[in-house]
């Protein structure tokens, strides 16, 4: 383990922008997101949850996928090329590291996404323990300790000292390139902290919240239940849940047309939208309930089906937070699961 | 610059595809022939499987491969006008570069569940357009297969996709009977009016056979009760699904039903696997 004085993290920030790009919770016009991280950005370490979630480094918001040119019947295609450059996501809490495992699990495993692949084997995640989880916070639920996450890197603040703890290999060979901008340092501190942080966990609000009654296999037992009406009727479906959500991974792929060339881009999309499901002959899900529905089964039954009973919940409270109803899926959890 | 340097080229780029021929089926449908711009075709495909077509700036839209894999030439796709891809398609001429990816989705059973046995096909305006490729392959292959009876109806004579193959092409073939059904009776027209589900009921076909079935949902649902009237169990037939689709690979999420994915684990479907997904579709 190494460490380093908070005073100076500038400086370790500035050897790893030297390595490559480094992304970090940095406060923009009062909201703190994911940023490419420079010397005048205001890294905000102590912010539990950004806004949007890390996924954005890894999957991001819109990306172009290729560039189309035509000329009378002609078309010309330009395949956007797979990043193929080496760099960090450092600040990184220990459910949206999770969420990683859960996007690779979809982007990987099966029909390989390339652009999501490519950025996974060039990025370096950076963890970073959470010494005060919030009210909002329920990740113990799903097996995941906010007070060591997991990461190619570890960090921890205790006081006025970050504390460093290269884990993989990609951690430690990044490390090795930081020269000796880190000290050496014993775990004792940061031992302390994590029974500190543990005692604050066993307290939170939600830390009763459990999956029990879900999982795969129970498509049918919940599908029909009528619980789902009224727990969506005040969903004015703005999607906020979706995209602030590190595990949804629906998009749409768009044409945007330059005036030079015709963008192929994807982008989020949400299946709380009417026309998610829209076709010629009709709507599959016409009222806003199916689609509610669909967010919180796909979450709780129908990716434990396909994942080997993993559900697609990290417990990051973001929406638990910032639904405008105050709807979330703690709330249907206990709804449906009775507890 | 090439792209092929570092990483592979990720599945949602199109390949370029060139239409070399177009034909006006019915007033809303058109079936398109297409090859790869080097002549070939883009990729092997089995019966049942679909492609994504692109015109750039337009969008992008799945459709189900209506040529038989024994035909090595070239794709054909039989697409209905009813929005702004379809629509834009119809306007192009031949000689238009197209964006084909593909192939998507789970075939027909053709090589194992099928094989030996008698065939039927009941299918429903456009809903011909997948059966037409397992249809073709059977008759390619014919000894791998029994009695082949195909049910088709549409709205009027007019709206009959392939009317000229069924009738110039599949009839001779050795043991096929085609039964034609229109919804109304039409000047012109001697064959049977009625429809699909109701001349399914009359022509009382035995048990004895895999029915296959593609249409409007509606038409499907009609039939598959008929079939289990007519004392079809469920794993004798076999249907597709069609719900938006954007990715094709199971993960932008929009064809999700259930745990299933109607891009990758369908578009067919065993009927009894049906009754293991939702009814959302
Ligand atoms: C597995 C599969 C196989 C298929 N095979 C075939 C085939 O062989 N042949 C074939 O013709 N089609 C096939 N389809 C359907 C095809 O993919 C298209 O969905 C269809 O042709 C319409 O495409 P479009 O882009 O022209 O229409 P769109 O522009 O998407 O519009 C379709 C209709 O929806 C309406 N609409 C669209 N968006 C909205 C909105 N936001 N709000 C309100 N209304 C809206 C439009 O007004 C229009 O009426 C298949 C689909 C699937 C999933
Ligand atoms: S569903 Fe809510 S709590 Fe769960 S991971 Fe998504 S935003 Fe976080
Ligand atoms: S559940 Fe809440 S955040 Fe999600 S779409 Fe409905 S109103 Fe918006
Ligand atoms: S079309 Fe994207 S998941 Fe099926």
């Amino acid at each position: 383990m190494q460490k380093i004085k908070l005073e100076n993290i500038n400086e370790l920030l500035q050897s790893m922008a030297q390595i490559g790009k480094v992304y970090a919770p940095i406060e923009k016009a009062g909201q703190v997101n994911y940023y490419e991280w420079n010397k005048d950005a205001k890294l905000r370490l102590d912010v539990l949850n950004t806004v949007k979630s890390a996924k954005d480094v890894f999957f991001p918001q819109t990306e172009d996928l290729a560039s189309f040119k035509t000329e009378g019947k002609e078309i010309s295609i330009q395949a956007e090329k797979p990043l193929d450059e080496d760099f960090a996501v450092f600040g990184v809490r220990a459910c949206d590291v999770k969420s990683f495992d859960i996007l690779d699990k979809v982007f990987i495993e099966e029909n390989t996404d390339e652009f999501y692949k490519a950025r996974r084997e060039h990025g370096v995640v950076i963890s970073h323990a959470c010494n005060e989880p919030e009210e909002t916070c329920f990740c113990t639920t799903f097996g995941i300790d906010a007070s060591a996450p997991k990461g190619d890197i570890e960090t921890y603040t205790v006081g006025d000292t970050l504390y460093w703890l290269p884990v993989t290999d990609k951690g430690k060979e990044y490390s090795a390139k930081l020269g000796n901008i880190l000290e050496e340092a014993d775990e004792s501190q940061v031992n302390k902290q994590k029974e500190t942080i543990k005692a604050i966990m066993d307290k939170l609000p939600l830390k009763d919240v459990t999956t029990q009654a879900f999982g795969a296999g129970k498509t049918m037992e919940y599908f029909d239940r009528p619980e789902w009406k009224e727990l969506s009727e005040a969903c004015i479906g703005c999607g906020t849940c979706t995209y602030v959500c590190p595990t949804c991974q629906c998009y749409d792929i768009r044409d945007y047309d330059t005036g030079k060339s015709i963008e192929r881009f994807r982008c989020w999309d949400s299946c709380m939208y009417s026309d998610f499901t829209m076709m010629a002959h009709g709507n599959p899900r016409k009222t806003q309930t199916e689609r509610f529905r669909q967010r919180f089964m796909h979450k709780l039954v129908y990716f434990p089906d396909n994942n080997n009973g993993e559900f697609s919940c990290v417990g990051c409270g973001r929406c638990v937070a910032k639904c405008p109803i105050s709807m979330n899926i703690v709330k249907v959890m206990k709804a449906l699961g009775g507890k | 610059m090439c792209n092929c340097a570092n990483g592979n080229i990720d599945k949602l780029i199109p390949q370029l595809a060139v239409i070399t021929d177009i034909r006006t089926d019915t007033p809303d449908v058109k079936t398109f022939r297409v090859v790869g711009v080097d002549g070939k075709i883009n990729f092997d495909h089995k019966p049942g499987q679909c492609a994504m077509l692109t015109l750039p700036g337009i969008g992008e839209a799945m459709f189900s491969i209506t040529s038989s894999p024994t035909n090595t030439e070239y794709k054909e796709f039989s697409i209905k006008r009813c929005g702004t891809l379809t629509d834009a398609l119809h306007s192009v001429e031949v000689g238009q570069q197209i964006g084909i990816r593909g192939p998507y989705g789970k075939p027909f059973p053709v090589d194992t569940e099928f094989k030996g046995k008698n065939l039927l096909f009941i299918g429903g305006g456009i809903g011909i357009a997948p059966l037409r490729s397992v249809i073709n392959y059977a008759r390619d292959n014919r000894d791998d297969y029994g009695k082949i009876d195909v049910l088709y109806g549409s709205r009027s004579k007019e709206d009959l996709v392939d009317y000229e193959e069924m009738t110039n092409e599949w009839v001779k073939s050795r043991d096929f009977d085609l039964h034609l059904t229109i919804d109304r009776e039409q000047e012109g027209w001697d064959g049977h009016v009625g429809f699909v589900p109701n001349y399914l009921k009359e022509l009382k076909f035995d048990t004895n056979r895999i029915a296959i079935i593609c249409g409007p949902p509606i038409m499907i649902k009609f039939c598959l009760a008929a079939l289990i009237e007519m004392g079809f169990d469920k794993t004798q037939v076999y249907t597709t699904l069609e719900l938006k689709m954007k990715c094709g690979i199971g993960k932008c999420g929009r064809c999700n039903i259930g745990s299933k994915y109607v891009c990758k684990d369908g578009p067919v479907f065993r009927c009894d696997e049906l009754d293991e997904i939702p009814n959302e579709y």
